[in-house]
């Protein structure tokens, strides 16, 4: 399953284009960015509130396959030029953090 | 040179250190980990410190990051490097710091750490990795 098709399914909004052929192999759903770095593995979706300049740094140093900004809470433009700008794939969810980590967790197959 | 409570710009010292340990053809496994470090020591300088820089030294054997703060420095180290303990500020722990995994992490992350503090002077953190291991 790729970014694309997560995004697809789970109808995220694309902020920030990344390689969305990028393989998604897990996901991790943490406020904490501590957390992220020393758990999160490469390849996840990254499941979150939090949306200031430190997210794409942390996606980047943990190379996750993505990005989710749940709730509707968007980043400001300089975080999605960011984003950009280091390749990260930035999306963006209606819904909350339990209602996209249970839908990718089924689209994952558990 | 890194500026006290800049968290936005902080995170950007870890990607210049990346970008140089990828141009010197560092391995991949201490890209990955001296960016984790040098996020967690950046990020550390920018909330409790009044300023300070970080070094970065390349070697044929190894990696060090030297990180060295003006600041009130670490009364009690242990306790700083105890998982779960932390005096960030609550405008940091809204942005998701402080959650006492920091010095922790970069522990984890490198090969060998030193934490050195003086009251009132400053802290100074050497990271080292190991090159060569395959």
């Amino acid at each position: 399953m790729t970014v694309a098709e997560v995004s697809e399914h789970l109808s995220l909004e694309v902020l920030a284009e990344g390689d969305l052929n990028a393989p998604v192999r897990s996901g991790y759903c943490s406020d904490l960015l501590s957390d992220v770095l020393a758990h999160a593995g490469g390849g996840d979706v990254w499941i979150t509130h939090q949306r200031h300049m430190n997210v794409v740094a942390v996606a980047k140093l943990r190379e996750v396959a993505a990005v989710v900004i749940v709730h509707g809470a968007s980043p400001n433009e300089q975080v999605v030029e960011r984003a950009r700008s280091e390749g990260v794939s930035l999306l963006m969810s209606d819904e909350n953090a339990f209602q996209v980590a249970g839908k990718l967790y089924q689209l994952l197959g558990g | 040179m890194l500026q006290a409570g800049n968290l936005e710009e902080a995170g950007s010292v870890s990607g210049d250190v990346r970008r140089e340990l990828a141009t010197l053809k560092v391995e991949e496994d201490i890209i990955r980990r001296a960016g984790i470090v040098c996020f967690e020591g950046e990020m550390n300088i920018a909330m409790y410190s009044q300023g300070g820089r970080i070094i970065l030294l390349v070697a044929d054997d190894r990696v060090e990051l030297l990180f060295s703060d003006r600041g009130p420095g670490i009364p009690d180290i242990e306790l700083a490097r105890t998982p779960g303990y932390s005096t960030a500020p609550d405008w940091a722990r809204e942005m998701g710091f402080g959650a006492g995994m920091g010095i922790p992490n970069m522990e984890r992350q490198s090969d060998r750490m030193e934490v050195r503090s003086r009251l009132d002077g400053g802290t100074v953190i050497r990271a080292m990795f190991q090159r060569g291991k395959g």
